[in-house]
């Protein structure tokens, strides 16, 4: 086929489960590319000469080579192309918002639809998996310097591969009792699942990466245990896990509940299995999830799948500013989930027994652009309205948790407090280093991945120079 | 690494309370008085929070009491001596805050409240100060460490509700004539939510009683402990929003509003009902005791 031909071959569509079966179970929504897609969509990528998508990519996956390899059933190479870059393939696959990233760089966004660039990716990384091929990727030769990473979330577990990449002893120190972070205890089931992420740990083991749960630097131990157990280096990646809540009236009733612990509940703890599972979750009829961000999103569609009868969500801007990924707000609709939008909660409503009945929300119109670059939402005096409803979930984002940085009072932080970090995660301390939600807030995965990776750079530089 | 149980006792003659002797050394060398774990005893099980009764730091040892009173702690009761519990996690909360008081500091414990009330009269006796503990349940046979309660007090009063031991009635009724005689620098209670309202309540400066500082030990649902998920968020007279793991758990008494946080311990109290029934089913068939 030439290019002309290839460019207007249609973007093939992956396939999904459909949303009127989806809503009654955790499997995942997303079901992947067949062999014959993805080999259809690899002939349409132009393999440019200067290639756009890869600076679209916060690791730099060298794209147009992957499905190059792909093209030519060589897809042992491509899943090793794409780990010189990306431990976690599977993961981003499904989680990336490559519509703002290297799908939105690729040149024929310009005129038609871009490659499918992270569906190719999952195919490959599924593919590895499928047919159990996983391989140690390579690495030098150990040098015996310990490392320790702290949290192990996207950005620990790159840091942490990259580290042992290095050839350097890392270990993981894990304040949960599973490992992923972010990827376990917030993203549910049906958009990553809970496997695949063990699967990707799987890998880091492979490369001699130590895990340690149920170990919170700060309180178990702190970074000056660390040090005299021999570590020459650390890495913080504990994110922003500390949820963000307004003080609106009613916040005590019973069924006002943080995203964080609803998904807590629900993903890490299998509240959706109960009573298998021992962690109950209750919601009620009708849930109002407050916010507009993929974590406002999963909320609502778990809340769904727990057997909601229905589910709003309410977001004090418009459609076109919602912060979560377009492809999770189209599933969101395509399942029935209600949006009502340039709507703030005031004041939630409670029953004699103090169970939440009502919220009172105000509707809002644009002003001019904030700190955020996005129109600020104004209050419309006098529009409050109620929604009736059983549970509200507050999915307003999230803020540093104190608990590791209180312990090393030296280490600088900013006054929201975040660390400070250099681009490599340099902190103002010698051999601390930091990235992902802790030093720039809450993120994306693959950007807090793109932090992980360019800290172990810098470490690597460091401890070098230092004990090598 | 799951976590050894090395001595299991059970305590008092109820049948539903237990001390066990876990090795969690990295934990016991930083456990103080005021700390807690949250321990997950197998892959299905929930996480909940256990005050740190006591430590031993050379040997690697924590210690913690258990009251039977839904699922998880009838399944802990089942483990024995030998057996692990699969995560123990801690120490969180704040460590308690000891100084040299002017005058003597009373400690009441309700129940399964006594254990933690001991690492506290201990800590504050080494301090200097001068401790007098009550310890209150419902009958003689859910009261327990008299002996060890008396090493770290001055004076140690028994209450039951049943007049089976010592002071018929409750907790109140000696708080009131000591506070009501004697100066007191602070009241600690820890115990069932109902006991501390009452505690709180009578020494915040009613009737001719003087106020008196008073900290309780907010033992609510929990999940990560860490500041992380929010639902142990208690109400507060200071419209703050507070967090009983990282703000506490021991806070003062009189600014939590009980009653809002007696109903929101009740939230899951029918899935909690669930749960144990048919784990109780489970034990009956597999004759499990």
């Amino acid at each position: 086929m030439k290019r002309d031909s290839n460019v207007k071959i249609p973007r093939q569509k992956i396939r999904e489960q459909d949303p009127s079966q989806r809503i009654h179970n955790f499997s995942e929504v997303a079901l992947g590319f067949t062999e014959e897609m993805a080999k259809i969509e690899v002939e349409r990528c132009l393999q440019c000469g200067d290639p756009k998508c890869i600076d679209g990519c916060p690791v730099n996956i060298d794209i147009p080579n992957f499905i190059r390899l792909i093209k030519g059933d060589d897809l042992l190479g491509a899943i090793r192309s794409i780990k010189d870059y990306n431990i976690l393939p599977a993961v981003c696959g499904r989680v990336c918002p490559q519509e703002v990233q290297c799908e939105k760089t690729c040149i024929l966004s310009k005129r038609w639809e871009p490659v499918a660039i992270g569906a190719l990716e999952r195919y490959v990384a599924d593919w590895e998996r499928k047919n159990q091929l996983k391989e140690c990727p390579d690495c030098e030769a150990p040098n015996h310097i310990k490392v320790a990473v702290i949290g192990s979330g996207p950005a620990g577990l790159t840091c942490a591969a990259d580290l042992a990449r290095y050839g350097f002893d890392v270990t993981i120190f894990e304040a949960f009792h599973k490992g992923g972070g972010v990827l376990v205890y917030g993203i549910p089931e049906f958009r990553l699942p809970k496997e695949i992420v063990e699967d990707e740990i799987e890998t880091l083991k492979m490369l001699g990466v130590k895990v340690e749960y149920n170990r919170i630097i700060g309180k178990t131990l702190t970074i000056e245990d660390l040090k005299e157990m021999g570590f020459k280096a650390f890495f913080i990646g504990v994110g922003a896990g500390l949820p963000s809540m307004r003080k609106i009236p009613g916040m005590n009733l019973n069924g006002v509940l943080t995203a964080n612990e609803f998904l807590t509940r629900t993903n890490l703890m299998k509240a959706y299995k109960f009573p298998e599972y021992d962690t109950p979750i209750k919601i009620g009829k009708v849930i109002t999830v407050i916010g507009g961000g993929n974590t406002a999103l999963d909320s609502a569609r778990v809340a769904l799948r727990l057997g909601a009868k229905k589910v709003i969500i309410v977001y004090r801007r418009t459609e076109a500013e919602m912060p979560a990924r377009r492809e999770e707000y189209h599933h969101a609709i395509e399942e029935g989930i209600e949006f009502q939008f340039l709507s703030n909660p005031v004041r939630f409503l409670g029953d004699n027994n103090n169970s939440l009945e009502k919220i009172e929300v105000l509707k809002m119109k644009l002003g001019k652009p904030d700190a955020s670059g996005r129109p600020r939402p104004m209050p419309i005096d006098k529009s409050e309205y109620l929604i009736d409803c059983d549970t509200v979930i507050i999915a307003i984002g999230n803020n540093a948790n104190p608990v590791l940085t209180k312990s090393i009072p030296e280490l600088k932080i900013n006054k929201l407090g975040y660390i400070e970090a250099d681009d490599g995660g340099k902190t103002n301390l010698e051999g601390i280093f930091a990235g992902g939600d802790i030093v720039t807030g809450s993120a994306t995965v693959i950007s807090a991945m793109g932090a992980g990776r360019q800290a172990a750079k810098a470490m690597n530089e460091y401890l070098r120079s230092k004990f090598l | 690494m799951p976590y050894r149980i090395l001595k299991k006792v059970q305590l008092g003659n109820s049948g539903t309370l237990f001390e066990m002797d876990i090795y969690a050394p990295l934990i016991a060398k930083k456990a103080y008085a005021g700390n807690f774990v949250l321990i997950r005893i197998n892959e299905t099980g929930e996480r909940i929070p256990l005050t740190i009764a006591d430590y031993d730091r050379e040997e690697g040892i924590i210690t913690l009491v258990i009251q039977v009173v839904g699922k998880s702690t009838l399944l802990l009761s089942h483990q024995n001596e030998g057996d692990e519990i699969l995560d123990v996690v801690g120490p969180l909360g704040n460590n308690i805050h000891t100084e040299k008081y002017e005058h003597p500091i009373v400690i009441i414990g309700g129940g399964v409240g006594i254990a933690p009330c001991y690492p506290q009269a201990k800590e504050l006796k080494q301090a200097g100060n001068m401790i007098i503990s009550i310890l209150g349940a419902r009958t003689k046979d859910l009261i327990f460490w008299r002996e060890r309660m008396a090493e770290v007090s001055e004076k140690v009063i028994i209450c039951t509700n049943d007049g089976t031991e010592g002071v018929e009635g409750f907790v109140t009724k000696p708080l009131r004539d000591i506070i009501s005689k004697d100066k007191i620098s602070l009241v600690i209670a820890i115990g069932p939510m109902i006991m501390m309202k009452n505690v709180a309540e009578l020494t915040s400066g009613i009737e001719t009683l003087p106020k008196v500082k008073t900290f309780v030990s907010l033992n609510t649902i929990m999940i990560d402990g860490t500041g992380m998920c929010g639902g142990c968020r208690f109400p507060a007279k200071d419209g703050q929003i507070h967090f009983a793991c990282v703000d506490g758990p021991d806070v003062d008494g009189h600014i939590v509003d009980f009653d809002i946080l007696l109903n929101r311990e009740k939230r899951f109290s029918e899935f909690e009902k669930k749960s144990y029934d048919l784990y109780k089913k489970e034990c009956k068939k597999f004759k499990i005791e």
